[in-house]
């Protein structure tokens, strides 16, 4: 899969090498931070989150179990609304398609809403390679692209980088991509943040071709639905004459009614906010209003191939909030370079090596970089049981087993001698090596404790065979005090 | 075989677990949360939009009809505006009160002619309370999604208490998804710089809602 980051070492390298670098930890310790924080009080304005949170899980869950009649019916709402419906089974096929698309309207620009789908699949490096120049306007995704960096967050991609950093990249290369800098640029959020309008504005205002994912498609009705902050979505949806969406084939949502849920719990979610600034929902094309051309092209690249696992599927409900990313400690300290992927935290944990397979060496290390707390399940506003697939892969890379890859069912070799294994252990002495990451991963590990013998499974037991695991406690402390109210409950 | 098929295929072999009489969608999601959050009276539903909208820094008015075009008037030459878009069927008497040049919402006018503009005014569809959001839905009121994006003011007019909603679900109710929506809340705005939150990257930097009650008779 081109979404691959080429000669990326695995987690526990690149995660070692991401804790020394304090400047990277000091930004990430403070976003995370400010986002959990306000995340929770967020979600505490909505007496039924619980509620949200269940109905959210059951239409993702009901949608994937029939997706094959929710994707016939999207393909003929958005096709009876004016849009033309395109399926790419793969990154290379995405990418053609929408180079082919490109190249029809005679344009070599165009403008990009963020979107995951694109990172994944490589889309502006293939655009590239056929002479189109792509332009990130997200913000983020801005000081990403004039950077030459990768996007460290789903949220804010940019995370990794505080104002300094920031103002040096816009001195430095905004002049190679258009409008230059402005004489004298400070450090300041509203002058860096200036400096970005005025450099994408004169993008915005010739752009002919718009690109941009999606946050939901409603098979009912055709609609697309982008929630976004700053209005450059707005700008590539609406400007342009021609707009291409590529789309996860996972995002379908059977009904319009069902925005009721996930616009409630998304925001919250993400940005802790009541509501995001925009969210444009457009069905087909509308005669003299936005662009009068729109192609929707939908993207496997390993879904079903994810969906064919009955544990690991429930990864496909995601809709990439990104709260599990903040309240991970594994996370905070490796940052998201270290995942290999574009999908990087807990999430990224479970996802990246289901759409890509566990056979390269990044991707079976995956399974490891967590130390199971349990956290990220509890913020999940679609209650994926991260901890769950993440033990569920783990087995996988170990003991190999049935798997499906590119549609096709193969047994997977065990991990045994394999650099899998390696690199297994250093994720597990990395973790070892870390106390206040392994504390917090003994919530999950007490419950299943029956289970854990004194060495590890797998490839960890050459390593522990000769070291005493750490004891794990019958009830972990936070349990214990919450079970008890405290201690005051009398109970044990 | 086609790109479709194969997917088309992969996803009904991914899924063979699945009993083909598995719950139908009806009963597969319980929809026990809640309509609104919070029982509260109509003033006190429209006065929730005011805080909400405010908290992300919306600039919020409130009057009446019979006050509308003064009001409309004073924001347009505070701002120093000298020119204001207009959707075509925008109420003509909301604009009595300013000399700042009209300037028609045509299909034909290039982005470029929408950035020289220092304003725009339209209606909205639907307002919504618990989150402080506006949505324009393109009716002749608000004019196409392009004219509330380029210029850098925003005034949005919203009736109360007719055009408001307590929640998301009672708006998604009211709302067509066969035409093109705009869910705005609060200016454009962005945190990807250390988090602080910056107004304005993109989308107008200023919006200002003019909460407007009063008998739909007396407008004009
Ligand atoms: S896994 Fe859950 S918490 Fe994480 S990004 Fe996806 S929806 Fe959000």
């Amino acid at each position: 899969m081109s979404g691959t980051y080429l000669g990326m070492p695995a987690f526990p390298k690149a995660a070692h090498e991401a804790v020394r670098d304090e400047t990277l930890r000091g930004n990430l310790r403070h976003a995370t931070h400010t986002i959990r924080a306000k995340r929770a009080a967020a979600v505490a304005e909505v007496s039924d989150w619980a509620l949200l949170r269940e109905a959210g899980k059951r239409i993702k869950d009901h949608t994937l179990r029939h997706l094959d009649r929710y994707l016939e019916q999207l393909e003929a709402s958005v096709t009876a609304a004016g849009g033309t419906v395109h399926w790419a089974a793969d990154a290379e096929e995405a990418n053609r398609i929408v180079a082919e698309l490109v190249k029809a309207t005679g344009e070599s620009e165009v403008v990009k809403v963020k979107s995951m789908a694109t990172q994944e699949i490589g889309l502006n490096e293939a655009l590239e390679a056929e002479g189109i120049r792509a332009y990130e306007t997200d913000l983020a995704e801005l000081i990403v692209q004039l950077g030459k960096d990768r996007p460290s967050h789903i949220l804010v991609p940019a995370i990794h980088r505080n104002r300094g950093e920031i103002r040096d990249i816009f001195r430095r290369e905004m002049s190679e991509w258009g409008r230059p800098a402005p004489e004298g640029l400070t450090d300041t959020p509203a002058e860096l943040a200036e400096a970005a309008r005025l450099h994408l504005r004169e993008k915005f205002l010739r752009a002919k071709v718009g690109i941009s994912g999606a946050n939901f498609l409603i098979a009912e009705t055709g609609t697309l639905v982008v929630v976004e902050s700053e209005g450059n979505g707005r700008m590539c949806l609406t400007l342009p004459e021609t707009l291409i969406s590529v789309v996860g084939i996972e995002k379908i949502l059977p009904t319009w009614q069902d925005l009721e849920v996930f616009l409630q719990t998304l925001p919250r979610s993400s940005t802790a906010e009541r509501m995001n600034p925009y969210t444009s929902m457009w069905t087909g094309t509308t005669d003299g209003d936005g662009p009068q051309t729109f192609h929707l092209v939908l993207l496997d690249n390993g879904r079903t191939d994810t969906l064919a696992d009955e544990v690991g599927r429930q990864a496909l409900r995601c809709i990439r909030c990104s709260a599990c990313l903040n309240v991970c400690p594994v996370y905070e300290r490796a940052g998201g370079h270290a995942y290999g992927s574009v999908y990087p935290g807990p999430i990224g944990a479970i996802l990246s090596p289901q759409l890509r397979g566990t056979e390269s060496e990044i991707d079976a290390s995956l399974p490891y970089a967590s130390s199971l707390c349990g956290a990220c399940y509890e913020v999940c506003p679609v209650a994926i049981d991260i901890p769950e697939v993440l033990v569920h892969l783990r087995e996988r890379v170990v003991e190999g087993g049935p798997a499906t890859r590119e549609g096709n069912k193969v047994v997977l070799k065990p991990a045994k001698g394999h650099a899998a294994e390696r690199a297994a252990m250093r994720a597990a002495r990395w973790a070892f090596s870390h106390p206040g990451v392994l504390r917090t991963g003994q919530r999950v590990v007490s419950r299943t404790r029956r289970l854990h013998p004194r060495t590890l499974p797998g490839p960890g037991r050459a390593w522990s065979g000769s070291r005493d695991l750490p004891t794990v406690p019958a009830e972990p402390f936070r349990d214990w005090w919450q079970r008890t109210g405290g201690g005051k409950g009398g109970a044990k | 075989m086609s790109s479709r098929d194969r997917i088309l295929g992969r996803v009904r072999r991914a899924l063979a677990d699945v009993p083909s009489d598995d719950v139908p969608y009806e009963q597969a999601v319980q929809r026990d949360y809640l309509r609104e959050h919070g029982g509260r009276s109509i003033e006190e539903t429209v006065d929730l939009l005011a805080d909400n909208l405010a908290d992300y820094r919306a600039v919020v008015h409130r009057t009446t009809m019979d006050e509308l075009a003064d009001v409309i008037g004073r924001l347009l030459s505070e701002r120093g505006s000298n020119s204001v878009l207009v959707p075509s069927g925008l109420d003509a008497g909301w604009l009595g009160g300013t000399d700042a040049e009209r300037v028609a919402d045509r299909a034909e006018s290039s982005p470029g002619e929408l950035d020289a503009l220092d304003s725009v005014v339209t209606g909205c569809a639907v307002a919504i309370a618990e989150t402080g959001t506006i949505v324009l839905d393109g009716s002749p009121d608000q004019g196409r999604r392009r004219i509330t994006l380029v210029p850098d003011h925003h005034i949005c007019v919203v009736r109360v208490p007719e055009q408001v909603v307590p929640s998301v679900p009672q708006a998604l109710e009211r709302l067509d998804p066969t035409r093109p929506l705009t869910w705005i809340s609060g200016p454009s705005a962005t945190s990807d710089i250390e988090l602080d939150r910056v107004e304005g990257v993109h989308g107008p930097r200023t919006l200002e809602v003019v909460l407007v009650s009063g008998p739909p008779e007396a407008r004009g």
